[in-house]
């Protein structure tokens, strides 16, 4: 286990239980000052402009400003990439340790916002890589087929569920995310940023390291074969 | 007259993503607008492909951010004070 918290010995633990109602006041001190500093805040590039000078000078109060700042959205990227929420949680871990040693080399004129994403997905993606038992599924299994004559092997049919009808089935939105977790990790990485977390194309390119384009075709791919393990299941459910 | 060739299934399914993002040439739009207009396979493909994006969006509950754990910011900060 990573957290701190999770090894104390027994009289650190009653140490730090007698100064609970202290450190409650203070951190409740700094969430709303981390909310009222959120809330000046004009634009990103103003936050950034003055934050990176004082990470880079070894401030660490900016660093404190920059886990609470940019941690939230890391760790939902995270959650949906790794098995556990302590998985996720290593993973943001280990970025913002990443984050705090090379910030010498961060590059005026990058976006904080994508070099941190950048971090925690290679995390993610290592954490992923060591910990896989059985190899990946291959994405063109999942393709649509197409006959010689440029027809669809198998025709499309409309589906009996949707979105909406979703919203009140655990059951189905349990299908959906395990189809999602069936996606190899370099396409279902792209889905995630770009369908899920709605980030722009040329960023989720800088965040990967990869063309726009190639994120056009990854995301292509990865909706495809996500709607190829959706179908037989939405097909099936008659209203 | 368009000197375009007619679209087949493969092509618009392979295109579909420009397609829907309204990223191809109007002329080329226009012939896969005809094809959509007499092929009802492809109508079902485009409809279920944009109803699994929205799906997965649902599924994952895109919306507000998480809290950060303080037990997880305090790791953090106490990984990375100087020794």
């Amino acid at each position: 286990m990573k957290l701190e918290t999770r090894n104390q010995k027994p009289e650190r633990r009653s140490a730090l239980s007698l100064r609970s109602g202290f450190w409650f006041l203070v951190s409740g001190f700094r969430l709303v000052l981390t909310s009222s500093v959120k809330a000046m805040l004009p634009s990103s590039h103003i936050e950034e402009s003055s934050l990176v000078p004082r990470l880079q000078s070894g401030d660490s109060a900016a660093f404190e400003e920059l886990v609470r700042v940019h941690g939230p959205r890391l760790l939902r990227v995270a959650r949906r990439m790794m098995p556990t929420e302590e998985d996720a949680r290593d993973a943001v871990q280990d970025a913002f340790v990443s984050a705090f040693k090379s910030i010498g080399t961060f590059e005026a004129g990058s976006k904080l916002s994508t070099w941190l994403h950048r971090i925690v997905v290679n995390a993610c993606l290592m954490k992923l890589r060591a910990k896989r038992r059985r190899p990946e599924e291959t994405i063109e299994d999942y393709l649509p087929r197409f006959q010689e004559d440029g027809h669809q092997v198998e025709s499309s049919v409309a589906w009996n569920e949707s979105a909406d009808t979703m919203i009140e089935r655990a059951e189905l939105r349990d299908l959906v995310r395990s189809s999602i977790d069936r996606l190899p990790d370099t396409y279902r990485v792209v889905l995630l940023l770009r369908d899920i977390e709605e980030l722009a194309a040329d960023e989720v390119a800088k965040i990967l390291g990869i063309t726009t384009n190639a994120v056009k075709i990854r995301l292509h791919r990865a909706r495809q074969a996500l709607r190829t393990l959706l179908d037989p299941h939405m097909r099936a459910h008659a209203r | 007259m368009s000197a375009m060739a007619p679209v087949d299934c493969r092509e618009m399914i392979t295109f579909l993503a420009d397609y829907l993002a309204n990223e191809l040439p109007a002329e080329r739009r226009r012939l896969f607008d005809g094809h959509l207009a007499l092929c009802d396979s492809c109508v079902e493909y485009l409809a279920t492909y944009e109803e699994t994006i929205r799906m997965a969006r649902a599924a994952t509950d895109a919306g507000d951010l998480p809290a950060m754990p303080e037990e997880l910011v305090n790791a953090i900060l106490e990984a990375t004070k100087p020794r």
